[in-house]
């Protein structure tokens, strides 16, 4: 009992401990970061006062780096959904040490991907217009309604699981911290004290919101494929593509969840918990959707090249011989294969050989995004030259601002809310050592 | 178990307001937050915050009608035995000059493009390519604020004040016939000048979309667009579905006569947009050009050095 105790003490000083500490090297990397966001915004600027010409895009490939991004960002919005949704739902008792980052990511990411959207606008100042004049036939007010709704119900299903741990700040931080923040944890904590019928309303509250976020998730990056699929290009012209996004969302979510994962285990010592397993387990799931993605691959590819109707010739010398040849084959080789290699290899079976992994596949992913948008495009509706497209300083600076605003928001929410759902893991330990009517620290109390 | 429960109850009461009652109403809030999405559009409109704001067809005039009061049906016929890509006049396109100059199309715009496609067996045909009007409108269907619609006279418009510039229909338009503005557009100080309406897209707007316009208001007045007029060898004819009558300034035909007699086809016509510009299959015989007889003059803007501060832009 006593030993369990220390326990609980211990994974709460982890929990506790960004926001306690808080090193010039987190300050240093807050700078880092806003300085390249303050560059993303200046060229910004200069995209607003001259237009979209200061990109590379043009009438023929008239969507490039934004909407690739766009795509990429909404798709590793569902790292949290799988991590805490569907391993939640089929009762995986391992994945509870990083749910609560997974689910962050989820919300930054698709704050980050809706921007790019109003950052590909060419007319930013009438953006209510979708509001005003929506069309429901439009597959763009279809992803206006599922990135909302998305985004409600992600925030939702980040916040409730939180609110015990929330308490849990509130109560231990209580007069030692700001007021702001005392204040902060007091309101989000909704007076949360335990009590069986709370934990009980909490745990319906998860149970219904779970089952929820599934079919969000799922259709959201299938309406962002339609966007493509409903329109009469070649490449883009597949009733797969729903399936294909969805499955290449979940594949470069867990990729990105190891990446983050990695950083803040390194950074906040997380190492009890987030442990090897962590890493191995989520590297077997991405090495299941490089499968999937393979598969999805060979028959898209194949249903296309097969008939090799019109413009598909053009369209599989750019991919496979020409133009885009080595960001494609890096993404099948590197991206697909990869991840398989990896897991396969008891060698690379480990912490180090699971972040390459999906470090990999995030680049990968991004490329597949890159070449999906810019090779569709590019394929000639009529007799004319082949256009060509190159993002500029303005579209990577703006690429940049993106990555580093996802990272300096996920980096702050380390720094206010607890990163490690406490309670959970509290649970899962318990259930393990098998102990049970223990006394508990007032934020967790419950009536055995 | 009930021992606790007993004991803590005096507690329990204080906060028991913020307990279930207080949680659940709170998910609760949280899920409603949810549901005025799909209604927003309607509570936007409802709150009057879209008055003044232009209604979906902007500034248009009434539908041209028959004698009989049938609204017209705009329609194109391009017969390419006259069209040799101004081949034997030495000069560019003049359907695209004539085009650019009525309209001011900014560079490198070309609302009426001629296309040199090669013939199955050898050889090229030219095929000068306006928007095809269709009347099933890829693009129609995907804008996402109705900017681009469909109009009772059977042709496609945007209103470049509404446009929000998110170029779905340049990706869904299987013709490339969009346009956009991509930086200030490179357009004459007179077009400054101009009454901006839907069908009549002067001056150019910077972030928005233009197109070919099949010029409606010029067909109501009874003039034939500006391509028709500046055709050198009559290929182009503007006519009347609904009356059936076609005419290219020098003779008038009965439509559908012409069209079937002469084996019309339609550009793309398996992808089912319905196109509204019907082509006379052929390679500028009837004017004298040998399929053989590759290239044509490139399209000129005329205004570059009098339009101030403009920038130009390749496709």
């Amino acid at each position: 009992m006593v030993a369990l105790n220390e326990w609980q003490e211990r994974l709460e000083e982890t929990a506790l401990a960004p926001v306690r500490r808080t090193g010039p090297r987190f300050w240093a990397l807050v700078a880092f970061l806003l300085a390249v966001i303050g560059w993303g915004a200046y060229a910004y600027s200069v995209q607003l006062r001259d237009g979209l010409i200061v990109t590379g895009m043009r009438d023929r490939i008239s969507w490039g780096l934004y909407i690739a991004t766009f795509v990429f960002f909404i798709g590793i919005s569902h790292a949290g959904t799988l991590i805490s949704a569907i391993l939640r739902v089929s009762q995986a008792r391992w994945r509870t040490p990083v749910t609560r980052l997974a689910e962050f990511i989820t919300v930054v990411a698709l704050i980050c991907g809706a921007s790019f959207v109003i950052i590909d606008l060419g007319r930013p100042d009438r953006v209510l217009n979708v509001f005003i004049y929506g069309r429901w036939q439009s597959p763009i007010i279809w992803d206006v309604l599922a990135i909302t709704t998305y985004l409600t119900a992600s925030v939702t299903y980040l916040f409730v699981p939180m609110i015990p741990d929330l308490a849990l700040f509130r109560d231990r931080l209580s007069g030692k911290t700001s007021r702001w923040r005392s204040g902060l944890y007091r309101v989000l904590a909704i007076g949360w004290n335990g009590n069986v019928t709370q934990r009980r309303s909490l745990a319906s509250a998860i149970g219904v919101l779970m089952i929820l976020i599934v079919p969000i998730a799922v259709s959201v990056h299938t309406v962002v494929s339609w966007i493509f699929a409903m329109t009469l290009r070649v490449p883009w012209d597949s009733a797969l593509f729903g399936a294909f996004f969805v499955a290449g969302a979940i594949f470069s979510g867990i990729s990105i969840l190891i990446i983050v994962m990695a950083i803040l285990r390194r950074a906040y010592h997380l190492e009890k918990y987030v442990t090897e397993k962590h890493f191995v387990y989520l590297g077997y799931l991405m090495a299941t959707f490089a499968a999937i993605m393979i598969y999805g691959n060979i028959s898209e590819l194949l249903v296309h090249g097969y008939k090799f109707a019109e413009g598909v010739e053009f369209h599989f010398r750019q991919l496979f011989l020409a133009d885009f040849a080595p960001l494609f084959w890096f993404y099948l080789v590197g991206g697909l294969v990869g991840p398989i290699v990896i897991a396969l290899l008891p060698a690379t079976r480990n912490v180090r050989g699971m972040v390459a992994a999906a470090i990999l596949v995030t680049l990968a992913m991004w490329i597949e995004r890159y070449v999906i948008v810019v090779t569709g495009l590019r394929v000639p509706l009529m007799p004319y030259e082949p256009a060509s497209y190159a993002p500029t300083w303005v579209e990577w600076s703006l690429l940049a601002a993106g990555l580093a605003l996802f990272a300096l928001l996920i980096a702050v929410f380390t720094k206010v809310f607890p990163i490690i759902a406490v309670w959970e893991v509290a649970e899962d330990h318990e259930a393990t050592v098998g102990a049970s009517g223990i006394a508990r620290p007032a934020a967790l109390e419950t009536k055995n | 178990m009930d021992d606790e429960t007993t004991t803590r109850s005096p507690a329990v009461t204080d906060t028991s307001q913020f307990d279930r009652r207080r949680f659940l109403r709170i998910i609760g809030l949280g899920a409603l937050a949810v549901v005025p999405l799909p209604v927003l559009p309607e509570l936007i409109r409802a709150a009057g915050l879209a008055e003044g704001q232009p209604e979906p067809v902007h500034d248009m005039s009434a539908p041209a009608r028959t004698r009989d009061g049938r609204i017209r049906q705009w329609t194109m016929i391009i017969d390419l035995r006259s069209c040799d890509g101004c081949q034997s006049i030495g000069q560019p396109p003049r359907c695209t000059a004539a085009c650019i100059e009525g309209h001011f199309a900014p560079e490198p715009m070309e609302w009426i493009e001629v296309f040199e496609a090669e013939l199955p067996g050898g050889g090229t045909r030219f095929v000068p390519t306006p928007c095809q009007q269709c009347q099933n409108p890829p693009c129609v269907n995907v804008c996402p604020v109705a900017a681009t619609f469909s109009t009772p006279e059977g042709t496609v418009l945007i209103d470049q004040e509404r446009c929000i510039g998110c170029r779905i229909c340049m990706a869904s338009c299987p013709y490339d016939r969009r346009f956009f503005n991509w930086g200030n557009a490179p357009i004459p100080p007179e077009s400054l000048l101009a009454d901006y309406s839907p069908e009549h897209q002067v001056p150019a707007k910077k972030g928005t979309v233009m197109k070919c316009d099949f010029c409606p208001d010029m067909a109501r007045t009874g003039t034939l667009p500006y391509c028709v007029q500046g055709c050198p060898q009559q290929a182009i004819y503007y006519g009347d579905l609904e009356e059936d009558i076609a005419t290219n300034g020098r003779v008038v035909v009965a439509a559908s006569r012409f069209l079937a007699e002469n084996d019309a086809y339609l550009l793309k016509e398996d992808l089912g947009t319905k196109p509204r510009v019907y082509y006379i299959p052929g390679h500028g015989e009837a004017v004298g050009r040998d399929a053989f007889t590759p290239d044509r003059q490139p399209t000129e803007w005329p205004w570059m050095e009098r339009a101030e501060g403009a920038v130009t832009w390749s496709r």
